[in-house]
């Protein structure tokens, strides 16, 4: 039988707020263990929680970026279970009335078409603590400083219908947070993490199957990888004739499958009722609109503009403004440097990525500010240097934190445009060379290469290579 | 022995007739001697008290003091005290000392006052009777055999036996009402949200409130002066002015209408008990109050509807108590399922364990709507009875409890029978509105209450009327008969 795959991703984006979401704690990565939960955190008798309101326009912000309802009344409920890093013994999250609803995306799929994905809901919620079972023999330590950090889990429709689509959709998630400036989209840190539910059906038919959740996916690599496993083990058992268990399962990276966590009989009662500590939260219209005059700019409209206002190819502004660090750096390099905005754009789709993909850095680690950049193209556009020797410059500049002018200087790297200084190279050239100049005379075109390389090679690579051209044709010509 | 009240101690302060560290050995010494007949207190912060009443003599030495300076109270087990252990009578938390004040705690000591110890309550304030705390039943010192009531039983005992001169309560469904009535004092449970629950031990949290227990309405407005007022700690608490109680207590109550419902004349009610009512009834009459019949249909579903309620908040709300950052911990464990059992199991009394699993199965998949929801919804009916009376009357009036205090051992082993002595005080929790209980009279030589409800935030209404109703009457000052000979 032919089955058809159904996807819907719940993804956990941690908000990138100062103090959690209902205390004054701060919410550093990386900081001594339990340094950073109040009492509020560690759920100490009589103590009670105060939303803080930077959640709540954040919240807000994902939920005009995809189109969705903002509820005018949404409510906090208590998800009630034992675990020793759930201080309270309940996570405080939005059940029935989520802050956010009905919104929707567009991915592109495989093929190159719009789809659109629907958004059921994103609700706030407190983080839990952290159980660490290999730092003490016999022994589980807890770490509160993730406790009460805020949340915001994104909920879709089951809409994709390929590991690609998922993690389209959850690259275009990522971007939508970090280009809000919501969530810092840190999945090495936890910052951004997904669940993916998984089910197949027959072909051509409406009914969903029985599914499985895939729990706590933090790279959109083990995102692909765990659904394309888990749908041929759900393959292979339907094709068997077996029936499909609704469970949650885990994906291991290092075996590169999923296995079972717990059934659906051993799943929780949570027991959800409406927190009575905190009040049904009540968004105004004007609220909304206020925030949504807010707005940054987002992936669409920049590369619109880039299209637009910058002359650069759709294909490279789509590039460009894939992540909005890449897309800050090139506004600001365009700004100090706006003569040649499609060299701006071929070298920071080329050169920079490069630079960064060779070393495995972030566009912030890599230490060439943008005004920097900016003068290394000037200086390629001004005739210092030529395009090629300017890729070395700029690998020195990422290497030895200098700037361009100084490499340039110390190193003797400007390029030499001064007429009379290449003439008599080329001089030379032609003299020793008599054969090819013969070769090239009787209509081999080709070879004048030769002789430019020639000269090149004469100047160690300095040569302008326009001044180059223009005099060997001027000298050939009058022999 | 000598009850003093929070006002003669202030005038006795301010003219300098004793001194504040004179009134807290004064109390001291009392409840060295008195209190192992009642059993009111569970901790004692004598050290602290003396040390701070020292330094509040100073300051009325200086000549600025604040409005409670040196004036001594007793708070219940229930409210965190920094430094202070803080039991909620329970195992569980016999030794907790929390590192923080309640908000009602430090605007009690920001205005001067001083915590002179815990007082005794049921369980995590579970409880009708006081004989649900893990420290022994209070004992009602108008006999010693009865009850004082609950879950503020200590605390209510404190002020009616003259070991401190005012006390803090809480009031969950009728915790500072029905004690203030079987002890015959003043017990005031403020609108939910007029004081915080910030470091208030919850129970049911969308029914808790912190209050008052005196020996007058006056020493009740004086205290609520500094106790109520908006909490940013606290999402529920209501921002909204404290007005100056105390100089609203003379306000003629002519013309006002004060609505009784016919349901709280059912069965429940002995003929002893409901003439003594009426007879208070008509001193009010005599102050020109105009009395109205009404009904209030759904009153009679607020003991199942709490019973829903309340059991369900407190089933979350304890969950926290697993041993693993405070309370009770088991030694000898095999893992943590049998961790969290053991600490549970030795941790929580009989009562409270009995509402967590009554709790857990009314929020229970396939459970919620029958019960959650249901009662949820009549809780709405409750609150819309009451807002559609206050249409017409001013503030609604009954009897605090069915009975006069009961025995110790009476009611225990039955939980309905015990549940039903709130069936008078619960609507208002449901409700969230301001209630207060004041001595009316004696039924079998026990003292016996009046309850006012009013609408929310209008304590004014309840602490006028019942000053108006304590200046032509003397049953408030009744004491009970062996502090007389004391």
């Amino acid at each position: 039988m032919e089955w058809e795959v159904v996807i819907g991703l719940e993804i956990h984006a941690q908000l990138a707020c100062k103090s959690k979401i209902f205390s004054g704690s701060s919410t550093n990565f990386g900081i001594e263990q339990n340094t950073q939960a109040s009492l509020i955190d560690l759920g100490y008798p009589g103590v009670l929680p105060v939303l803080n309101q930077e959640a709540v326009v954040m919240a807000i912000k994902f939920g005009l970026a995809v189109n969705a309802q903002i509820a005018e009344r949404s409510i906090f409920a208590r998800k009630n279970y034992f675990y020793p890093d759930l201080p309270k013994g309940y996570q405080i999250s939005q059940y029935e009335l989520p802050i956010v609803f009905n919104g929707s995306l567009e991915i592109q799929t495989q093929n190159g078409l719009q789809k659109r994905i629907g958004i059921t809901r994103a609700h706030l919620e407190e983080d839990a603590g952290k159980s660490i079972h290999d730092k003490f023999e016999q022994e589980t330590a807890i770490d509160l400083n993730r406790a009460g950090i805020p949340l915001l889990e994104i909920v879709s429709e089951p809409e994709m219908s390929s590991p690609k689509e998922a993690t389209a959709y959850m690259h275009k998630i990522h971007q939508i947070v970090k280009y809000l400036g919501i969530c810092d989209g840190n999945m090495q840190e936890g910052s951004f993490r997904c669940d993916a539910n998984v089910s197949l059906r027959p072909k051509a038919t409406s009914k969903l199957g029985t599914r499985t959740e895939i729990k706590n996916l933090n790279s959109f690599k083990f995102v692909e990888k765990a659904i394309t496993y888990e749908i041929a083990r759900q393959e292979e058992l339907l094709n068997e004739g077996k029936e499909i268990t609704q469970e949650t399962r885990l994906y291991d990276s290092d075996t590169d499958e999923t296995r079972t966590m717990r059934t659906k009989e051993e799943e929780n009662d949570y027991r959800y009722f409406p927190d009575p500590d905190l009040l049904p939260l009540e968004i105004d219209k004007s609220t909304i609109e206020q925030i949504r005059s807010q707005l940054p700019e987002l992936f669409e409209a920049k590369v619109q503009r880039y299209v637009r206002d910058y002359g650069i190819k759709e294909n490279d502004a789509v590039k460009i403004a894939d992540t909005i660090e890449l897309a800050r750096y090139f506004e600001k390099v365009t700004a100090v440097f706006n003569s040649d905005n499609k060299l701006v754009a071929n070298w920071i789709l080329t050169e920079l990525l490069f630079v960064l993909n060779r070393d495995g850095l972030s566009i912030d680690q890599l230490g060439v500010s943008p005004e920097s950049f900016a003068r290394l193209l000037q200086r390629i556009t001004d005739g210092t240097i030529s395009g090629k020797i300017a890729k070395d410059v700029f690998d020195s500049m990422v290497h030895e934190k200098k700037e361009v002018d100084v490499i340039i200087q110390s190193r003797g790297l400007e390029q030499i445009s001064d007429v009379s200084e290449i003439e008599s190279i080329i001089v030379e050239v032609l003299e020793t060379f008599p054969d090819q100049l013969q070769e090239y005379l009787d209509g081999k075109e080709k070879i004048l290469g030769f002789f430019v390389g020639q000269v090149m090679q004469r100047t160690q690579g300095l040569a302008n290579p326009s001044v180059v051209n223009k005099i060997l044709k001027e000298k050939i010509k009058n022999k | 022995m000598e009850r003093y009240t929070l006002k003669n101690l202030v005038a006795m302060l301010r003219s300098r007739d004793i001194s504040s560290h004179e009134i807290l050995e004064m109390y001291i010494q009392r409840i060295s001697e008195h209190d192992s007949s009642f059993n009111s207190y569970i901790t004692l912060s004598q050290d602290v008290a003396l040390e701070k009443s020292i330094q509040a003599d100073r300051l009325i030495e200086s000549g600025d003091p604040l409005p409670l300076t040196g004036i001594p109270y007793a708070g219940k087990d229930i409210f965190c005290t920094q430094g202070i252990k803080t039991t909620c009578g329970s195992k569980m938390l016999e030794n907790f000392i929390p590192p923080y004040d309640a908000t009602v705690i430090s605007n009690l000591n920001n205005q001067g006052a001083i915590l002179m110890g815990k007082t005794n309550m049921d369980e995590f304030a579970m409880g009708s009777s006081n004989e649900t705390s893990y420290f022994g039943p209070v004992h009602n010192p108008w006999d010693l055999a009865r009850s004082p009531g609950g879950s503020s039983g200590g605390s209510a005992v404190a002020v009616a036996a003259g070991l401190a001169p005012i006390a803090l309560g809480t009031d969950t469904g009728g915790s500072i009402r029905q004690p203030a009535a079987f002890t015959g004092i003043t017990g005031l449970k403020p609108t939910y949200g007029r004081c915080s629950r910030y470091g208030m031990v919850a129970f049911a949290s969308s029914l808790d409130q912190a209050g008052i227990l005196a020996l007058t309405a006056e020493d009740t407005a004086i205290l609520l002066e500094s106790l109520a007022g908006f909490d940013p700690m606290d999402s529920t608490s209501v921002e909204t002015d404290v007005p100056k109680y105390s100089e609203l207590l003379n306000v003629s109550i002519k013309g006002k209408t004060v609505g009784i419902p016919k349901e709280f004349f059912d069965e429940g009610l002995d003929a002893e008990s409901e003439q003594v009512f009426l007879d208070a009834i008509k001193v009010y009459e005599s102050l020109g109050v105009q009395f109205k019949d009404i009904s209030l249909p759904h009153l009679g579903l607020s003991v199942p509807t709490y019973y829903v309620v309340a059991p369900a908040e407190c089933s979350s709300n304890l969950a926290r108590y697993d041993g693993i950052r405070f309370g009770y911990r088991h030694d000898e464990i095999d893992d943590l399922d049998d961790f969290y059992l053991t600490n549970r199991q030795i941790g929580f009394g009989a009562e409270v364990k009995r509402r967590i699993i009554t709790g857990t199965y009314v929020l229970s998949a396939g459970y919620y709507d029958a019960y959650y929801l249901k009662a949820q919804k009549v809780r709405q009916l409750i609150s819309q009875d009451f807002k559609k009376a206050f249409q017409d009357i001013d503030a609604v009036m009954g009897p605090t409890t069915q009975t006069p205090a009961f025995k110790i051992g009476e009611k225990i082993d039955d939980p309905v029978t015990m549940y039903m002595n709130d069936i008078y005080t619960i609507a208002a929790n449901l409700a969230g509105l301001p209630a207060i209980s004041h001595p009316c009279g004696f039924v079998q030589n026990l003292p016996f209450g009046l309850q006012i409800i009013a609408p929310h935030f209008a304590e004014t209404e309840l602490l006028n009327l019942t000053h108006l109703f304590q200046q032509e009457t003397d049953w408030h000052q009744k004491q009970p008969p062996d502090l007389n000979e004391a």
